[in-house]
This record gives C-alpha cells, structure tokens and sequence, in this order.
C-alpha cells in the first residue's frame, strides 16, 4: 500500500474536476497525490497508459449482491470480482435479499461479508419498510446509524401513498435519500413485459409506461412536498423523463437513474421469447429508448445504474412467464454506455464517462468517481475502442443471464485500481 | 391466388405467423386428402405407424386433445396424452426436464398445450422431434385457425376478398391471433370487434381494423368468427358483467341480419350459449360451427403428417 503508482501518458479524465487532458496520474498511500518527489517517483510502479482512458473508478448506485439468502446467484466476492472487471469500484447494494436487509443486525451481517470478500467498496441500503411489504417504517435511523446510504424497497414498490410520504419525511430528517422503483401495481399487474404492440402480438401479459409514470409523479409530489430527496430507479418511459424534466426545473429535489438496458433495447427484442431480455421495469419501445437517452444527454436522467439482477442459468432457462425479471450488467455497463452515448456521437467522452462516476456519486453523496486530490486512489484505466463479444464464459459474476452475449462490444476497462491496490488487469481478477 | 405447389419445411407447428400462404395451402390440401379417406368404410391410414405421439395438456381441453388423439390414431400411430396439471411439475420439475424425459421414452411427436406464450417454440428448440403448438397462452394456436380457415376456404372456395369479423375477446385469444395471420395471407379482409378492453387499438398493426360498434363491424361480411368469454384468462374485470356483453355484443337474429345473407358462422367452441351467441344461431343453418369440428380432425392428421416428413403429393393422386 505504501507503494507509489505512476500512471503514465494516459488521457486523464475526471469530470468533476473538469480535468480532460493528456498526462500522469500519481497514487501513493492508496491516495491520488500531486506529482510526487523524484526520488519516491523512481521507486514508483509505472504502468504506460497511452491510448489509454485514465478515470475514477466506475459508481453503481444499483446492484443485487444476492447476499444474505441467494449466493447461488452471486456472491460479495463474485459480485465486486464483476464491479472489478466492469471498471467499477464503488457500488450500492439493494436490500432485496433473504431475509430482507430491514434491521441493523442484516446490515451487519451484508458488512461483515464485505469485510471478508469485497474488492471493492460496498455500499449497503436498507429497506424502506419492514420486510419489504410496504406495510410498516423500518427502523431508519438504527439502518442509518448501521451504515446504510439509503434506503429502498429494492425490487418493489412502496403502494401507499400516505406511508411513502411518512418514509421520506422520516429519512430526510436523518438526510437519507430514499430510493424508489416507481410501479403501481394496479397498473403493472401481472405484466412480464412492456404492453405495446409486441406484448399484443406474441400474446404476453403487457404492463403500461403508466405503471411508471404514475409513481414517478407521485415521487415528485411527495418530495416538492417535504423536501426530501427521492431517487427514481431505472427510468423507461417517456412520459416519466417528461415529469422529470418539469419537476427539475422547478427545483424539486428529485434525481434520476436509467440502465444500460433500456438505453440499448427495446421490446423487438422479446419476439424470441429470449429470457435474458426479461426485466422489471421491461424494455419499452423505440421511441422510450430514444427518450432516455435525450434524457441522459440533456442531464434530466442524473446518471447510468446497471440494476446488476444475477439469477442462474436454470433459473431462466424456463417458459419466459415463469423466469425471473432481471439481468447483469456491471461487466457490460461501461461498453454499452460508451456505444449509445459516444461512440454514436451523442457526447463527448468526458461527458458520458461522468454519468458512471461523479454523477451518480453525487446523487447519494459518496464523495466517489472523482480524482481529487487526497481522495481514495480508485481508478479505471480504459480502452474506449477495444472490440470485444461476451459469451457466457466471460463473466466473473456467478451468473451469465446478460442480453449481450454473442452482440460485439466496443470498449473496455483494461485496469482497475481500488485504493490504489490493481485489482484487476486485462480480463483477470488479480 | 397462385398456387406453386406442395411446400412444408418445418418439422414443427408452432404458430401460423411464420406460416407462407404456400405452406398454408399445403395444410389445407393434405386436409381435403385426409377428408376423403375419413369417409371411407376403413377410415384410417398406415402413415404413422410405429410412431407414438405424447400429447402434453398443461392446460384443461377436452376438444383439441380428442381431436389431436383421434387425428393420430387415424394415421394409426400409437397416442399418450398427458395431463400435466397433474404430473411432475407440481413437484416443482422444469418444462425443459419435463420434455426431455419424455423424449428419452421415446416419443416421436408432442403436441403441447401450455398457459405460457412461446412454451412451444421454446420446447421445439429444445427437442430434435416433431412439436405441435395446441395453444400456448393468448398467443397462438396454429391448427385452430388452418382448420377455421380450412372451413372457410370448403364454404367459399378461397379467402380472397372474403369480409371476416372476429367477435369477442381479442386481447386474449390465440385463436384470434393465429386465425388473423391466416386470413391475411390468405388476402381476407379482417375486422376485429368487441369492448374497447378486450380490443387494444394495438391490433391494427397486424392489418386489421379495430372495431367498437358491432353495426358497422358486421355490415356485408361474408362470416362472423365468435370467441368465447374466456373467464379463465381475465384477471381484472374488462367489462361490467356477461349479461352487459350479451347486451352489447352477443350475436342474435337481428344482429345477424347485418351481415351478408349467406353468411356463417364460426366458433372454435366450448361455446357459451346465451352469452356470446344465442343458443338457436348456433344450430341454425348458417352455422359451421360443427364442421369445424369435423375439419379439425382432418387439419390436425394434416399437421401431424407434414410435420413428421409426410409429402402431401404421396396423398394427393
């Protein structure tokens, strides 16, 4: 630890910081330093960047570790060894787990697990309400105090209107930021994927944009109202990105995620009944797509999460209403990002690199994804143009249900530093 | 419509949609040869013998399985028929296992009915033998509609030009679906008509017209297809109560009398008499609706005998 890195001659970007130019990067003490002095510089590792993209680690505010109660799906160690080799080095865990991460004893339980495995930084959130049933408060300051950075039902949705207004009143006096995943469920019912034109031709059960909309307003309702800070997951439709452009401009304290998933796809995708395109909010259409990306472009969507949903392969090798919504994604993110936003030119890249990293730290105040001086040396070293096609075998995750596989990629993390340790090289977990 | 011959490529039925209208006229062709063997004294034939076909029923027919049985013991193969409901996938067995233990008993031929839309393509590509969609959830059942438009084709010689209405629950029915492909290829004019919940705008993209007003809806058709009511598959109440239906959109002797005079009548059954059709029209003259029945037994000899690489010029002299 105590060893000094030089990384040499990369393109450095740090948007925070609004850094863009080409240059070293210097790590000693697992922290970024200024250029140190020349007799610690020769003692130095040096890693040649040239070509090469140097950036603050990658920030995930959604991931589904599995832990407690699901490790066959994915592990702390095999889900930050996915972090790792996707360039992530900070990502936020959901609470979805079994038993239900509601009580500060599982927080424990998800930190002492981190303690032992993780290759990255972890960070935990509790639930929303006990047990995730949307019935009770879970005990958010005790969660607060165990070390949760927010608090989410993860997965589900809070239905009573009056008891999300109570939660976020209630975490906002502990400045916690609750994050929701808008669906009413009178609306999304017993949808397996978007209702459109697809859903009406192959005959599965559709669930409306209106499902998301409808929350998404409420959410802006209810934090114009108390101030609170509500984050919305994984943005679809183009009526919610409407709703949220108009409350941002009014200044309501609302932030925005959308995945690499729905940047990318639509429901066509479905027509093979291919489960691996089976997610919850599903792929919407065309013009949806078109719709967050503008977003993303235009800032009103805040910033890129993966929802990384590990689940096996006998899991969604079933009849596509049977298999479970959700797909991986930390190992893609970074490449998929960099093809639908700048390589087809809808940004620059230092632009497109933000929405993975001071951005979405900003939203739930990380202090991470930048490369300021003094902060923890997480870094990524990319290749913005290395070609690559995943197959099932290439994933560190446990799990290898990804909608890419067998699709040509194009970039790649090539390192990946946490605290100024290299965690990753070159496809392998060192 | 030109006619280029015999053509069928598949070794399975899976959905009419990636039917050609060639592929379609080929089904129709071995029906009509299969008729006429039906009507012989010794009505069955040599073609699948030593075959067996395992019929998989997840889901509750008494029709279709019959027919599919009957069809195969015509062609003279040795028939299983399975009710799932209460097999091993109560106990928590996957549909691949399923199949792939059945497959290893030697099955030559499945015919699968299941709740989910794309179980049946899903099990084609799991299995190197013959499988027959007999309904997979809303989305399609393939021989439903060759033996509906099969019936229509004997009545009025083609399906160019013909003026069909599809009455009742759209948004739930395979029958519909696979029966619009059908009737498109074959260069029929569709409209599809009842409560604006069960008739999503959403159709109009298969090249139909959508339809809200059963007066219009019904004016100069040549047939008028009804659906049933299908309670099993609405989870939330699209319309008020089965009496309103029967108000709005139940087919009786005046609203019949919108359509063209030699018009018929079609349902792929069970019907629900005085829900959907008043109980006399279904016995009337301008019903096919057992014809259907009959012809269903021929479509489904013809599907079972092309899939299982029978040449429809080896039975058309």
């Amino acid at each position: 630890m105590s060893e000094a890195i030089w990384i040499k001659n990369g393109r450095v970007i740090d948007p925070e910081n609004d850094r863009d130019e080409s240059g070293d990067l210097f790590i000693a003490e697992g922290k970024i330093v200024d250029r140190p002095s020349k007799a610690s510089l020769e003692r130095a590792t040096q890693i040649d960047a040239s070509g090469l993209v140097v950036c603050p680690g990658l920030v995930d505010l959604h991931v589904h570790f599995r832990v407690p109660g699901q490790t066959h799906k994915e592990t702390i160690l095999t889900g930050t060894q996915a972090a790792a080799a996707g360039g992530f080095t900070s990502v936020v865990c959901m609470p979805n787990t079994n038993p239900p991460a509601d009580t500060a004893g599982t927080i424990q339980f998800i930190k002492d697990a981190v303690g032992r495995e993780a290759l990255v930084n972890v960070f935990p959130t509790g639930c929303i309400t006990v047990g995730s049933n949307g019935e009770r408060l879970s005990p958010t300051g005790s969660l607060r105090d165990a070390g949760v950075v927010a608090i989410s039902d993860g997965g589900r949705c809070v239905q009573n209107n009056g008891l999300m207004r109570r939660a976020v009143e209630y975490a906002h006096m502990f400045g916690i930021p609750v994050i929701d995943h808008c669906q009413d469920y009178s609306l999304s019912a017993d949808g397996v994927m978007n209702e459109g034109f697809i859903s009406t031709k192959l005959g599965l059960r559709g669930s409306p944009t209106e499902a998301e909309d409808i929350m998404v307003s409420r959410n802006v309702i209810l934090s114009a109202k108390t101030g609170a800070r509500i984050h919305l997951q994984h943005i679809t439709s183009k009526k919610a990105v409407d709703i949220i452009r108009r409350a941002k401009s009014r200044g309501v304290n609302i932030t925005a995620e959308a995945t690499p998933h729905h940047m990318s796809f639509s429901d066509k995708e479905i027509s093979s009944f291919d489960t691996n395109f089976k997610m919850n909010p599903p792929l919407r259409s065309e013009a949806d797509r078109a719709a967050i990306l503008e977003a993303l472009k235009d800032g009103s969507i805040d910033c890129i999460a993966t929802g990384h949903a590990p689940h096996t392969d006998y899991e969604k090798d079933v009849e596509f209403d049977n298999a479970p919504f959700g797909v991986i994604g930390l190992e893609t993110a970074l490449s998929v990002t960099l093809e639908q936003l700048y390589h087809s030119k809808r940004l620059p890249l230092s632009d497109t690199l933000s929405l993975l990293t001071n951005r979405p730290s900003e939203v739930l105040q990380l202090k991470k994804g930048n490369l300021s001086l003094g902060t923890d040396g997480d870094v990524a070293i990319l290749d913005p143009n290395l070609e690559w096609t995943p197959h099932s075998e290439s994933f560190h995750s446990k799990s290898a249900n990804s909608p890419w596989i067998g699709r040509p990629l194009k970039g790649k993390t090539v390192k990946t530093f946490v605290s100024g340790k290299l965690i990753y090289e070159d496809g392998r977990i060192l | 419509m030109a006619i280029s011959g015999m053509s069928w490529n598949s070794k399975d039925l899976i959905s009419t949609e990636e039917l050609t209208a060639d592929e379609i006229l080929t089904v129709f062709k071995t029906a009509q040869a299969f008729k006429k063997i039906l009507s012989r004294r010794t009505a069955k034939t040599p073609a699948l013998r030593g075959k067996t076909v395992v019929n998989l029923f997840f889901e509750n027919s008494t029709r279709t399985r019959v027919a599919f049985e009957m069809a195969a013991t015509k062609l003279s193969a040795d028939v299983m028929s399975l009710d799932m409901k209460t097999s091993s996938t109560s106990k928590g067995e996957t549909l691949r296992d399923t199949v792939e233990n059945i497959r290893a008993l030697a099955a030559d031929i499945i015919v699968i009915r299941h709740s989910s839309p794309g179980s049946a393509a899903y099990i084609a590509r799991v299995l190197d033998i013959p499988v027959l969609n007999a309904g997979d959830g809303a989305h399609e059942h393939p021989t439903q509609a060759l033996l509906d438009c099969y019936t229509l084709h004997e009545k009025f010689g083609e399906l160019q030009g013909l003026k069909i209405a599809i009455l009742g629950d759209i948004l739930y029915s395979r029958v519909a679906r696979s029966n619009i492909w059908v009737m498109k290829k074959l260069g029929a004019e569709v409209t599809v008509v009842g409560p604006a919940t069960l008739v999503p705008r959403e159709f109009e993209k298969l090249g139909v017209t959508v339809s809200h007003d059963l007066r219009s809806a019904l004016a100069d058709k040549d047939a008028v297809m009804l659906l049933r009511i299908q309670h099993e598959r609405q989870n939330a109440s699209a319309f008020p109560s089965l009496n309103e239906y029967t108000k709005m959109f139940g087919l009786n002797k005046t609203r019949l009398s919108w359509l063209k005079k030699n018009a018929v009548i079609m349902h792929p059954g069970p019907i629900n008499r005085g829900v959907e059709i008043d109980s006399e029209l279904a016995d009337s003259s301008q019903s096919v609706i057992l014809d259907q029945v009959t012809n269903g037994l021929a479509t489904r000899m013809a599907a079972l005998y092309l899939c299982s690489g029978g040449k429809a010029e080896s039975l058309v002299e």
